[in-house]
């Protein structure tokens, strides 16, 4: 399994040990994800989404603690690194871009120092040579003037210019995967386009993996082959990108489909909102934890969590709904 | 509908950004912005940030004292400046004997009595609730300050059904704002913007700071509010499929200007200023087979500084029709088609 596979996460789980008891952030969580592929994980803020990456590259912050499931990154077996082989991939192999460019960088060094510490630090380059594929990183992520611009500090720089800077950080030592963090989130939508552009640029010619984490699913649509729909430490649905917003199977899913205003229709819909309020996740649910706002919730959503049913090679969900359905269709 | 409610004529609002005698800068925040807003009606303003539009909605309640202009609230004036031409019904100006243009006189109105009839709700419902105050005194606040109620029996109840308006309930009133999440809290601050029984709302980027999931539901909410007190909306957002779902009319603002104006129908579809074309086509389309289909217009470079904004038409720097006219001259105000306003020198070649 695990060697088909550039990232493969096997039922992992984590919590949080807080002083008020234990949160449990991630719950059987399963990720796959192919060389040069671009997986886009959705859900809303407090589902798991970032957590879940940022454990890929052991950045799991205290009191939080994977407590079960199996992580690979290119056959390197992540729960079992220490921090010194862990620091050796990271920044390397895999590297991330932050959802917010004003706090990410350093506001007292310059973007020069910046790019190169993590050229010197992985390729043993001396500091001419650094300088000299930092500009030509700034180059290729679109930003004129490179030399000038490495002599620079963050705040003489726009938004825009800070997320490129970001990525040029991110793919100095040419990574297999590049995670991805709401990274347009901070950003107005015309630049927001001038980077989801660059982007997919950048994806076509170093062929490297993507894992796009957003709430915002027209980003998912124009970007990913693959989404993943957490709804509190879940994945409660998994598919293709045409499986996902075509045949929808989880009612969660379904919920955000057409809670989104579309630009394009002509007439005035009233949106369909989903009810009530995300999950408290100090005191989850018992059952599925979208039950309480699901429209076609039964009394067996509220006392068990479903089990996965699958629906095509590359496509699963977790709901009792489709469950029963199979168990129908297999009787028939 | 038809009656004119709110009408903004050559807003201006600079701030000053340092400098001293000769060196004084200005910041442009909203420079010559002119709109009307009829009474029970929705003007959405979208832009980006930086654009002016929050700076906008702000002047027009006089939160932030205008530079220069004049606004009128249901026939009558709150600010005027003194320096800005009358116009007439047909927004012709109106001219003296001697054929210089008329100017209104100098006016700024005492606001407290507008106050209770022209209300905000605020983007971000993490920082505009006081902490220390419960949700009923929050509420209860705006009725005290304009003696709405009768008795304290009487701003209880205007409290709790208020609350319960928004979909809170009684309960809620004793609570401190950290006790609710984000939908909840916004929700809080409709409730306080409808305590004093309002005609006309600002609303300022009031779901940008929520999830997805309750984005909706407080969109769906605005509309109902709307259809039961007859509510006017200026609704504020960076986000054109939000403004369009729930807009009648659609302002787009650049960079202190208004650029287009138009029915949100005719602004999505048969939108003329390349600055919205590309605003348009910049919004990821949520449907995987379209999204591959469609071409976008991806504008070059970033937003200028408003300190130092660009001569002629403020968008040339990043237009792909842009030449030495725009350049040279500012874009007029123009009606392209009945109700459709825009400022672009080159209308005709933007297809």
């Amino acid at each position: 399994m695990s060697e088909k596979y550039l990232v493969s996460i096997e039922h992992e789980r984590l919590s949080f040990f807080t002083p008020v008891g234990e949160v449990k952030a991630l719950n059987d969580v399963s990720l796959y994800v192919k060389e040069g592929e671009v997986l886009g994980i959705v859900g809303e803020s407090g589902s798991g989404k970032s957590v879940t990456s940022y454990s890929l590259m052991g950045l799991t912050a205290y009191p939080g603690r994977i407590i079960g499931g199996d992580l690979y990154f290119n056959g390197h077996h992540i729960n079992e690194m220490s921090e010194k082989q862990m620091r050796k991939i990271r920044g390397n192999e895999i590297a991330i871009i932050f959802q917010d460019p004003m706090t990410s960088l350093n506001p007292v060094y310059t973007i020069g120092n910046q790019i190169r510490e993590v050229i010197m630090l992985h390729t043993g380059k001396n500091k001419n040579e650094a300088n000299e594929r930092a500009a030509e990183l700034l180059r290729l992520v679109g930003i004129n003037e490179p030399e000038k611009r490495l002599k620079q500090y963050p705040h003489e720089l726009s938004g825009g210019m800070r997320q490129r800077v970001m990525i040029a950080i991110a793919l100095a030592c040419e990574p297999k995967l590049l995670i991805a963090d709401e990274p347009t989130t901070a950003l107005d939508v015309t630049i927001q386009a001038q980077i989801l552009e660059l982007m997919t640029e950048l994806k076509k010619k170093l062929g490297m993996a993507i894992i796009m984490i957003t709430h915002d699913l027209g980003i998912v649509a124009n970007m990913c082959d693959n989404i993943a729909v957490m709804y509190a430490g879940r994945i409660v649905e998994s598919g293709s990108t045409d499986e996902i917003f075509y045949q929808p199977s989880h009612e969660y899913t379904k919920g955000l489909l057409q809670s989104i205003p579309h630009l394009n229709v002509k007439e005035h819909e009233r949106l369909v909102p989903i009810e009530g309020t995300p999950v408290d996740m100090l005191n989850p649910p018992a059952g599925c934890p979208f039950a309480p706002r699901c429209k076609a919730c039964m009394k067996i959503c509220l006392r068990e969590m479903p089990p996965m049913t699958v629906l095509s090679d590359t496509h699963y969900t977790k709901c009792w709904l489709m469950q029963k359905k199979e168990s129908e269709g297999a009787d028939a | 509908m038809g009656e004119r409610l709110v009408q903004a004529e050559h807003l201006q609002q600079f701030f000053p950004a340092g400098g001293m005698g000769k060196n004084k800068k200005v910041v442009k925040a909203v420079d010559d912005v002119s709109f009307y807003i009829n009474r029970q009606e929705t003007l959405g303003l979208v832009g980006e940030s930086g654009c002016g539009k929050t700076t906008t909605g702000r002047t027009l309640l006089r939160l932030y004292e205008p530079t220069q202009g004049r606004i009128i609230y249901d026939g009558n004036v709150l600010f005027d400046s003194g320096d800005v031409p009358l116009c007439g019904e047909d927004g012709s100006p109106l001219l003296n004997e001697d054929g210089t243009p008329e100017m209104g006189a100098k006016t700024a109105v005492k606001m407290l009595p507008y106050r209770r009839r022209m209300q905000i709700v605020f983007q971000d419902p993490y920082a505009s609730l006081d902490p220390r105050m419960t949700v009923g005194d929050i509420v209860g606040e705006a009725i005290d300050i304009h003696h709405l109620a009768s008795s304290p029996k009487d701003r209880y109840d205007r409290i709790i059904q208020m609350l319960e308006r928004v979909g809170l309930n009684s309960e809620h009133a004793n609570r401190y704002p950290h006790e609710f999440s984000g939908g909840q809290r916004q929700r809080v601050g409709i409730a306080r913007a409808l305590a004093v029984n309002p005609e006309f709302i600002v609303c300022d980027e009031p779901i940008s700071a929520l999830d997805v999931s309750i984005q909706a539901q407080v969109v769906n909410m605005f509309e109902d509010l709307q259809n039961e007190m007859g509510l006017t909306y200026l609704f504020i957002a960076h986000d054109l499929s939000v403004v369009k779902h729930i807009s009648n009319r659609i302002g787009v603002m650049y960079l202190g200007k208004l650029v287009e104006l138009a029915e949100s129908y005719e602004l999505t579809f048969h939108c003329v200023h390349p600055y919205t074309k590309s605003l348009i086509s910049a919004i990821p389309v949520a449907d995987p087979k379209k999204a591959r289909a469609s071409k976008r217009i991806v504008l070059q470079g970033d937003v200028p500084s408003p300190l130092n904004p660009p001569s002629g038409c403020r968008f040339r720097t990043r237009c792909p029709y842009a030449d030495e006219q725009c350049a040279a001259e500012e874009p007029v105000w123009k009606e392209v088609s009945p109700g459709h306003f825009a400022a672009c020198h080159h209308l005709d070649r933007v297809v």
